[in-house]
């Protein structure tokens, strides 16, 4: 029975990756040809240096900062461990608005150098924040508590007796990091980094603002400029290709190592001294980057603008963000919790693809999923309607298309594999040892799942909600066409404004979408911590 | 037993239906108007509120990239509740209309305030307002002497002197399409071969960057849209005033075609429910308030010739534009994307 349902909601969900990979049909020879000729390759080569760059930057940073903070304590690292989960919050394209802002030719930093040493245009050096380059720093900087967060939970994990095995062998602090505390933690690492690589291939926003043509941005352009969806939808295709490949690596990278060990987590570390304040200094420096100096910038516009903007037309816009992001986040992780027991379950019968197929969604550009999603509930409502008439006398009209439904939906869609990553890591790391003792003790299945795995899995269920919530609230381009008339998300109105080119005004509801995500980190961080203190006090 | 089933299904679908909607409080209005924009809300929503203020009709409102919300009318069909699309720029009402998604706009709203080259010959769109494209020079650099045509900007003299911002944007598209229609296909990929040649940068940000980018000395010219000058010119903001007051109009090509215009425009759907309101709509959009407005706000230029000029745009000076009809720059939209990318404009 839940074998059938399994599959059943996995068509449903690939259902919009059908309608793009379908599109390949019937393509158009002589527009692909002219992408071939001219820009093609610049679209294959950005994308995979966006994604590649991004992955290690997201590895560097947000590994290097789990390990930092699970082993060593010192000035301000309880502080900071949950300050490094804030940067998730921070929509990509505003934080690339918000630089540009600051760094761009034009902006205060330059003319600052320029006034200060006398210099002309062409005079001196200085990075060109739209760039490559610099969309690959902008989504490092927002993207890398995908690999702190699942690290954090891996490094917590790696048990005390293993370290002390290890330092009695004569192994240092250093090769015990890279021999192997990293190796156990890479299968946690690689889920983030597929995530963070994912999400910047499906980017839009960032791209198109600082000009690097990127395959998602070549949908938009050929969609948009020479009016063919059908070749968009190819694009779009050949895009999925290149997240195959993400995630075959990803997977790879599980099997090696298929159960983290558990244990007791270990006393950290404490530094004091100028080892501590160097610690303290490295450690902030990417969430000043990654959130601090863009909240500050925002909140200095967001002030100026305070007056345009009346309670009541806000009040909706926070209350239907927060609705969306909280009833998806629900449903989209229990139909992830789903998806992975049953494939537990029935690992035989259910392959390891079919899981994987479900998270492709997450590297398709938003507005993509939205055709996906139009398409065949759109002939699902006509058809229903023909069928009425037909047997009733009676059109209701349409019953799926423009309403909540299809645009959560599609957040599912899109999020699932979010979710996924969560709820597969979690319960990776529940050993079949742990369900056979259970079991030899006389514990259902059922009741295994509640009592035993609940505790283990809270953690990751928490992080799963989290994220979903926090991406929903930060999504874009589908809310933009399926929503219901009237109805106004954050994301909506400060893209609109950014879009603009009217930042300033554009602080407020970015701002709103920080704080909005705020507080359910700030839950995650109080689980996390509970958990951790958990095993700390076992040891 | 069969009309009880019946009766039964319509309720449980009629139910269905409402609580799969997300109704807001309809209380208090006759009336409404199902309304498909890409025109942002901030930019269309305070004039639907003088709208339903004046007629007592709600408006219901979507904003999206027009090519996405086109197709949402297509996948929901003959079922769709639009009764309006509106656009900011003629290309992609033209679509709308090329895909059979819109209506002939009824005798009964006169269209005769507007120049024809503004209106789909069939009566299937009409222009809103108008936005000009000229060129914006640094005043303490550029001699505006030194200037004359579009053409001109490929000479020798603005090597790595100009600033404009990616062939993506749908004004550099129908710029370019415009050219196409005018000049032939090979002349305008010789000018933007030329202009590529001259760019200070590659392309990135919008139009407002680049009239930064004139401001701050990176480029001497940039390419625009005026009501971003506009903007920045009425900008609460010292700075960007200061900006926005170094850098001058030019209006190119005043001796034969005239400047790069394109509109904003509205069309009736397919398959409108509410075509009486759809035809107050656009009656409204038209009058003296609603393009005054217009001019106000965002400093577009209004399609009405009577209706007066904000102070702003009246500083700007005036100008000839093009005249050929809006339509064919949308049917040759696709042409121009490919040539600027053989140009190798990004």
């Amino acid at each position: 029975m839940s074998r059938i349902l399994f599959w059943l909601l996995l068509g449903l969900i690939l259902l919009p990756l059908g309608v793009v990979l379908s599109s390949i049909a019937n393509p158009d020879f002589s527009l692909l040809q002219h992408l071939y000729q001219t820009v093609l390759l610049d679209y294959v080569s950005n994308s995979v240096l966006l994604a590649v760059g991004v992955g290690v930057g997201v590895a560097i940073i947000g590994a290097s900062l789990a390990w930092a903070l699970t082993q060593y304590s010192f000035y301000g690292s309880r502080l900071l461990g949950w300050l490094a989960v804030l940067p998730l919050a921070m929509p990509a394209y505003i934080i690339a608005y918000t630089y540009t802002g600051l760094l761009d030719y034009s902006g205060p930093v330059q003319q600052f150098l320029r006034a200060t040493f006398d210099w002309q245009y062409g005079d001196y050096w200085f990075p060109n924040v739209r760039s490559l380059g610099g969309a690959i720093v902008m989504m490092t900087l927002v993207l890398f508590p995908y690999v702190y967060l699942l690290a954090r939970n891996a490094f917590t994990a790696q048990s005390h007796s293993l370290r002390e095995a290890s330092a009695s062998m004569g192994v240092t602090r250093w090769h015990y990091f890279s021999r192997i505390a990293w190796p156990l933690a890479w299968p946690a690492i690689v889920a983030g980094m597929a995530l963070a690589m994912m999400e910047a291939l499906a980017d839009y926003g960032t791209v198109a603002y600082f000009g690097v043509s990127t395959f998602t941005s070549g949908v938009f352009r050929t969609w948009f400029g020479m009016g063919s969806r059908q070749t968009a939808l190819q694009l779009a295709a050949m895009l999925t290709l290149i997240v195959f490949v993400v995630i075959w690596l990803e997977q790879r990278s599980r099997h090696k190592v298929r159960h983290a060990t558990k244990g007791n987590a270990r006393e950290p570390v404490r530094l004091t001294g100028l080892k501590g304040m160097g610690m303290a200094l490295a450690c902030s420096l990417p969430v000043f980057l990654g959130f601090i100096l863009p909240v500050i910038q925002l909140s200095s516009w967001a002030v100026s603008y305070l007056p345009d903007w009346s309670w009541q037309d806000y009040a909706p816009l926070v209350s239907q963000s927060v609705m969306l992001a909280g009833i998806t986040a629900l449903a989209t992780v229990l139909l992830a919790l789903f998806l992975s027991y049953t494939k537990r379950w029935y690992t035989a019968s259910i392959p390891q693809w079919a899981i994987n197929l479900a998270s492709m969604g997450y590297a398709l550009p938003g507005i993509v999923i939205a055709v996906g999603v139009l398409v065949p509930l759109g002939f699902f409502d006509i058809k229903l309607n023909a069928f009425t008439n037909a047997w009733f006398g009676y059109q209701p009209g349409l019953i799926l298309s423009g309403t909540m439904v299809v645009l959560v939906f599609a957040y599912m869609v899109r999020f699932v594999a979010v979710a996924l990553q969560h709820t597969q890591t979690g319960l990776q790391t529940i050993t079949p040892n742990m369900d056979d003792a259970a079991r030899s003790l006389g514990v259902g299945s059922v009741k295994a799942t509640w009592r035993v795995h609940l505790p283990i899995m809270k953690p990751s269920l928490i992080a799963a909600l989290l994220l979903v919530f926090v991406d929903v609230l930060k999504e874009l381009p589908a809310t933009l066409v399926l929503r219901p008339f009237n109805v106004n998300t954050l994301a909506v109105k400060a893209y609109e404004l950014a879009m603009d080119e009217r930042l300033q005004q554009a602080a407020l509801p970015a701002l709103s979408i920080v704080l909005c995500g705020i507080l359910p980190v700030l839950l995650l961080i109080r689980q996390l911590r509970k958990h951790e203190d958990k095993y700390a006090k076992r040891a | 037993m069969l009309p009880e089933f019946h009766l039964k299904f319509k309720t449980l679908l009629a139910t269905l239906s409402s609580v799969l909607v997300l109704v807001t409080p309809t209380a208090g209005f006759a009336d409404e108007i199902n309304i498909y924009s890409a025109r942002n809300e901030a930019l269309i929503k305070p004039i639907l509120d003088k709208f339903t203020e004046k007629t007592d009709i709600k408006v219901n409102l979507v904003t999206g990239k027009a090519d996405a919300l086109i197709s949402r009318m297509q996948s929901e069909g003959q079922f769709s509740p639009v009764d309006v699309l509106v656009t900011t720029d003629a290309g992609r009402l033209a679509r709308a209309k090329s895909m059979g998604l819109t209506q002939i706009i009824p005798n009964e709203v006169s269209l005769s305030s507007v120049n024809a080259t503004l209106v789909d010959p069939d009566r299937h769109w009409t222009a809103l307002t108008k936005r000009a494209r000229p060129i914006m020079y640094a005043k303490d650099r550029v001699d505006p002497a030194t200037l004359s045509t579009m053409e001109a900007l490929t000479d020798a003299q603005w090597k790595g002197r100009i600033c404009i911002r990616s062939s993506s944007n749908i004004y550099n598209q129908s710029m370019t399409a415009a050219l196409i229609e005018q000049l032939g296909e090979q002349a305008t990929e010789q000018w933007a071969k030329g202009l590529v040649a001259n760019f200070a940068r590659p392309p990135a940000g919008g139009d407002r960057d680049q009239i930064r980018a004139v401001a701050a000395g990176q480029c001497d010219i940039a390419v625009a849209n005026t009501y971003y000058l506009a903007g920045m010119r009425e900008s609460q903001d010292k700075a960007t005033r200061d900006v926005a007051n170094s850098v001058a109009v030019f209006w190119p090509n005043q001796d034969d075609r005239g400047v790069h215009i394109n509109i904003s425009g509205i069309a009736i759907a397919k398959h409108a429910k509410n075509l009486a309101q759809a035809e107050a709509l656009i009656s409204f959009m038209l009058s003296e308030e609603a393009q005054q407005w217009y001019a106000q706000t965002n400093g577009e230029y209004p399609v009405v010739d009577a209706v007066a000029w904000s102070d702003t745009l009246k500083a700007m000076g005036t100008f000839k534009h093009e005249s050929i009809p809006l339509q064919t720059v949308g049917e040759k939209n696709a042409d121009a994307l490919k040539l600027m990318d053989r140009a190798g404009w990004k």
